[in-house]
């Protein structure tokens, strides 16, 4: 079943309604950019391209898609508190930071968990989580990991190891299916993943089995770590691919939000929906271009370059340079 | 102070790949951060790019070896054994093909989690029939591992350290031979890869404090030789220590354990590395010290063997080394 967002709203409990949208999707992805931006140029390093590429698309998924409840989590995240086990009955996933596991409300999984540097800005921007909660990225002892973990804002599971994420969100979707769940679940993937053999595997179920309160959206920047796709493994038209898997795919712009709002309105009756957002990975900080196809993760040479990203970037994202300690 | 070497297993791989024809190079798309993103640029005859799909990676090159080539299959770890075990035990270590398995980051060396961090790496390769399980634990022996690797008669998996990594040792890893880097009396201590950098430095405090200590590193853990173990057990007063950056199941702990018990020597044995837990992101340092693999962790573990109080603390250990989040011998945060 797909039921569309404007009629889950309505069955929503009032207490539990949404975060209001106090900022505009556009003003939150700026806001993303500016805070991987910072962050990157503090620490010497950080997942930039991706906050470049895929801004648009969290924002979107956070500000609007998604259909979820008020944060159960502290605005600053607590300290990591342990891995699961049968000796620590107190364990929580970071999936609070989503909200509660309602019915009504739809879940998310960010399926390449190098992005949880963008998430997590993301979270901050739709104020879910504190902006503290960056300051914690990969500290010794805090739960907000590099590589997002299960524990860490944001996430419900470990998906460091790329292309599991769909088949997680497969498995849940029937599930809340089979119960009449209103709910969907939400995959937000990477390009990468269509390298591996699972991530077919899964749409294969997922169309074989009709799930359809199922979607996906890819942030096609057709980066890899190795640099350029099309050098590293070629993957071909992945649009028809996904079609002959049996998924309802759409392609669009992915920094165009109109065209992500039509696609997120596609019937697809029977069949889970993937939309393939491509995009730029240099896109709002044109001096990554000189990088370029080395994108994966930006780590500045010299004090002299990352002073010079510092100035170009800050300029075209409309900010101060950061005051960062030499 | 310990000199660091820079990226060793670049300039070994290089060197001895170009003498080889037949050894061909896979990468899984980490090619810069298994440092042969050089080699791929000057060799690109001889380097093969498999994409992040590992589990066609490693039948590939179970087909490769039919060919009579011998593929280097390179990525971190858990993704030479996790994704792709049923490839793995069918089209390579069954047939026994001479595929050479680097694994990158073991254990905690990469603050990735849970997804990243190869913890029963040991456990899983040592039990495959025909599998040669091999560490490296300073930079001479990463210089060593490509050609120990390629001397073995069938598949072979390697614990590789990347990076900057110490020189410990000067003379060159052999297979199947272990190093005696101390002769105590008291208490044998065994140690592979990381933990023994962490063992040498509390052996000062250690001898200083009276407990003279025997030291064991391997870099040969399948085969594992049980006789030489067995015969150093016995010479010691007190019992054994293992450290590993491994959990204490299936690894060098339990080979041990199986050792001793096969030759029926009673000696007390503390196996100290992951107890039976994940771990989680950080840095090395915090993650040996919060799993207690580190060298604290192992004067502790003797005292509670010897049921003594040494009074060693932290200050009296050796300084840690520090390696920068982000230095340039990495290609990236991972
Ligand atoms: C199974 C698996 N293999 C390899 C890796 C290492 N890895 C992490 S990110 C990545 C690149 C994947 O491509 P994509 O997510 O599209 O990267 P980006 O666009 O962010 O550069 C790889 C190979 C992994 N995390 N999981
Ligand atoms: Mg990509």
């Amino acid at each position: 079943m797909n039921i569309p967002w404007t009629e889950r709203e309505k069955t929503a409990v009032p207490s539990q309604a949404p975060l209001q949208n106090e900022k505009t999707t556009e003003e939150i992805a700026l806001g993303v950019r500016r805070r991987v931006f910072e962050h990157t140029i503090r620490n010497n390093g950080g997942y930039l391209s991706q906050a470049c590429s895929s801004a648009e698309q969290l924002a979107f998924l956070y500000n609007e898609a998604l259909h979820l409840g008020q944060p159960t989590m502290p605005m600053i995240p607590p300290p990591f508190g342990g891995v699961p086990s049968a000796d620590n009955p107190d364990y929580v996933t970071g999936a609070g930071y989503n909200g509660p596991f309602e019915p009504q409300y739809d879940r998310l999984f960010i399926a390449p968990a190098h992005y949880a540097l963008v998430a997590y800005a993301t979270l901050i921007e739709t104020g879910r989580m504190a902006p503290e909660g960056l300051e914690m990225f990969n500290k010794d002892g805090s739960s907000v990991e590099m590589i997002g973990a299960e524990h860490s804002p944001g996430m419900e599971v470990h998906n460091g190891t790329l292309g599991i994420g769909l088949s997680t969100g497969a498995g849940l979707a029937w599930g809340r299916k089979r119960k009449g769940e209103p709910g969907e679940v939400c995959v937000f993937m990477s390009d990468g993943e269509v390298q591996e053999g699972q991530t077919w595997e899964a749409v294969q179920a997922a169309a074989h089995h009709g799930i359809d309160n199922l979607w996906a959206i890819m942030d096609v920047n057709r980066q890899q770590c190795d640099g350029a796709m099309d050098e590293v493994m070629q993957v071909g038209d992945i649009r028809q691919k996904f079609i002959d898997f049996g998924a309802h795919c759409v392609e669009i712009d992915g920094h165009d939000l109109e065209a992500m709002r039509q696609a997120r309105a596609e019937n697809h009756e029977g069949k889970p929906l993937i939309i393939l957002a491509y995009t730029s990975p240099t896109k709002g900080m044109p001096i990554l271009e000189r990088r370029f196809p080395r994108l994966h993760y930006v780590r500045f040479k010299s004090e002299d370059e990352r002073a010079e990203y510092n100035q170009a970037i800050a300029a075209d994202l409309g900010i101060a340079p950061v005051d960062y300690a030499h | 102070m310990v000199e660091m070497v820079a990226r060793p297993y670049a300039a070994a791989f290089e060197a001895y790949a170009v003498q080889h024809p037949e050894v061909i190079a896979l990468s899984a798309d980490l090619t810069s951060s298994v440092e042969i993103d050089g080699f791929r640029d000057r060799h690109p005859e001889q380097f093969l790019s498999m994409g992040m799909a590992e589990q066609n990676m490693l039948s590939f090159a179970g087909g490769m070896g039919l060919a009579g080539y011998r593929p280097f299959i390179h990525t971190f770890g858990v993704f030479l054994y996790r994704r792709p075990y049923d490839q793995l035990m069918a089209s390579i270590a069954y047939p026994r093909r001479k595929v050479r398995l680097m694994g990158f980051l073991p254990g905690i060396t990469t603050p990735g989690g849970m997804t990243h961090q190869a913890i029963e790496d040991i456990s899983v390769m040592r039990s495959i029939p025909n599998m040669t399980v091999l560490e490296t634990g300073d930079a001479t022996e990463v210089e060593g591992i490509v050609e120990a690797a390629d001397s073995i008669d069938g598949p072979v998996y390697c614990r590789v350290l990347r990076g900057s990594v110490p020189r410990l040792f000067d003379s060159p890893l052999k297979v199947g031979e272990m190093r005696v880097l101390a002769e105590g009396t008291d208490v044998l201590v065994i140690t592979a890869g990381i933990t023994t950098e962490e063992a040498i430095r509390a052996r000062g405090a250690l001898d200083k404090a009276g407990v003279s200590v025997r030291h064991l590193h391997l870099n040969t853990l399948k085969p594992f030789d049980a006789e030489a173990i067995v015969a150093h057990a016995a010479s010691v007063k007190h019992g054994v220590v293992t450290l590993e950056n491994h959990l204490v199941a299936g690894g060098i702990g339990s080979m041990t354990a199986e050792a001793l018990a096969d030759a029926g020597l009673g000696k007390k044995l503390i196996r100290l590395g992951l107890q039976d837990t994940y771990a989680h992101g950080g840095s090395r340092p915090y993650l040996m010290n919060y799993y207690g693999l580190d060298a604290i962790a192992l004067v502790r573990g003797i005292e509670r063997l010897m049921g003594i109080e040494t009074g060693i603390d932290e200050g009296a250990l050796e300084a840690v080394r520090v390696d920068a989040v982000h230095s340039s011998v990495k290609a990236e945060a991972l």
